[in-house]
């Protein structure tokens, strides 16, 4: 199809099972009736809880990890039991 | 591993302390055997009745050892460095002290060279039982050491080792382990972290008495068995960021390896009691503690990486459940 705006041709992209039309003259993204409300359901599904609101910058607790910590954190507290990881807590 | 008559050795010097300390004859065997407490390549810890003797790494600096058991003996870290006995009633024949003028002998030499300490004996954390770790006791220890003030401790303090164990743990991993996936992960890693981590350029701050080699083996309650917890094992002790003491928990936590409420209490107790490693708001609300921890916190978990591989190695052994969590922080620590 054409862009409404500036008349060049769109493209079809599929993101996450929707599709989205995308001009390759000005990127302009057009989408289907629908199609807006299907990605808003599916990055609520994604997204990490919602950030804390503003204000004091206060730290909660217990903290968050890192951008490098492991995607699963606190999945993991029955590592506690394992020999491996209380040597570990031990050692250098 | 050290020799038996290394043991010995350690064992007789704690026998003849306790039995000074009891003041009952040595001979009489009211101290039971001696006990093994550690082996490794840097340290031989050996414990007889109430007394402790540690072997220190051969080829140490003597001078900043003897500097680093006057900290530990000093008032000001009363209740928070364990402090040592008189190493040595004979006359002094080692090198020369720190040229204070005469003073206590905290350290000797054994008949091998390698330096030996004297300590109290003092219960540890159960290692069968990590979750009734002291959290809390080990956040306020912590706020209390980095909050000793410098100048009225003894001498010129040498800096705090942290991140040169860290440099020592990639060439046991280079020296040991093939290059497998996890290794090069484990050394992406090591690339990509800050000069200063890895011991190549000075620290952001060296403002503050550090412990150096933080971890729940370095905690015991004195006088055992239930008297206050202390910090015990002074020889990586020295001036550094003090945000390197409270990051290997951070790198446990971050690791997915330590329970998040685990790691919330040891950082309050750490704040609570004035530690200056973390920002507080000008509300006196906490504020973020990553851009102090981040850092050492990925250093301090390609140093557990490197040591896990080089374990599993060693034991003949693929690496294990823990070993793979820190290889994958590694890996994604390479990737950020």
């Amino acid at each position: 199809m054409q862009c409404p705006k500036c008349r060049a041709h769109m493209q079809t992209y599929n993101r996450s099972g929707v599709q989205i039309e995308q001009c390759g003259g000005c990127r302009g993204v057009f989408l289907d009736y629908g199609e807006l409300e299907a990605l808003t359901r599916l990055e609520s599904q994604w997204s990490q809880p919602a950030p804390p609101p503003p204000g004091p910058a206060a730290q909660p607790y217990p903290p968050a990890p890192p951008a490098w910590g492991a995607p699963h954190h606190g999945h993991h507290g029955h590592h506690g039991r394992h020999k491996s990881f209380s040597r570990m807590l031990f050692s250098s | 591993m050290a020799h038996a008559p290394l043991i010995a050795h350690l064992a007789h010097r704690a026998a003849l302390a306790d039995a000074a300390a009891s003041a009952r004859p040595a001979a009489a065997g009211g101290t039971g055997r001696p006990v093994v407490l550690a082996e490794r390549a840097d340290a031989t810890v050996v414990r007889g009745g109430s007394v402790v003797a540690k072997a220190h790494a051969p080829c140490g600096d003597l001078g900043r050892l003897a500097l680093r058991l006057d900290v530990a003996a000093h008032p000001l870290l009363d209740r928070v460095l364990l402090a040592p006995l008189p190493a040595a009633e004979s006359p002094w024949t080692g090198a020369r002290e720190t040229g204070e003028g005469p003073k206590r002998r905290l350290v000797d030499t054994l008949p091998d060279g390698r330096p030996v300490s004297l300590w109290p004996y003092g219960t540890p954390v159960d290692p069968g039982a990590p979750e009734a770790a002291p959290w809390e006791a080990l956040g306020a220890l912590l706020a209390r050491l980095h909050a000793v003030p410098l100048a009225a401790l003894p001498g010129a303090l040498p800096p705090m080792r942290g991140p040169d164990k860290a440099v020592r743990a990639l060439e046991s991993l280079r020296r040991t382990v093939r290059r497998t996936a996890a290794a090069r992960a484990v050394e992406a890693a090591w690339a990509a972290l800050p000069a200063w981590t890895r011991d190549e350029a000075p620290p952001p701050r060296a403002d503050a008495l550090c412990h150096g080699d933080l971890h729940l083996g370095q905690l015991v309650r004195h006088p055992a068995p239930d008297g206050p917890w202390h910090l015990i094992d002074i020889d990586d002790l020295g001036l550094g960021d003090p945000a390197w003491d409270l990051a290997r928990p951070a790198a446990w936590f971050a690791t997915g390896l330590l329970a998040p409420a685990d790691f919330g209490r040891f950082l309050d107790a750490y704040r609570a009691a004035g530690g200056t490693a973390l920002p507080g708001g000008a509300d006196g609300l906490p504020l973020d503690p990553w851009p102090r921890l981040d850092a050492p916190a990925r250093a301090l978990t390609v140093q557990l990486a490197a040591r896990a591989l080089v374990r599993a190695e060693a034991e003949g052994r693929a690496p294990d459940e823990t070993d793979r969590a820190l290889v994958d922080a590694c890996s994604r620590i390479a990737g950020s």
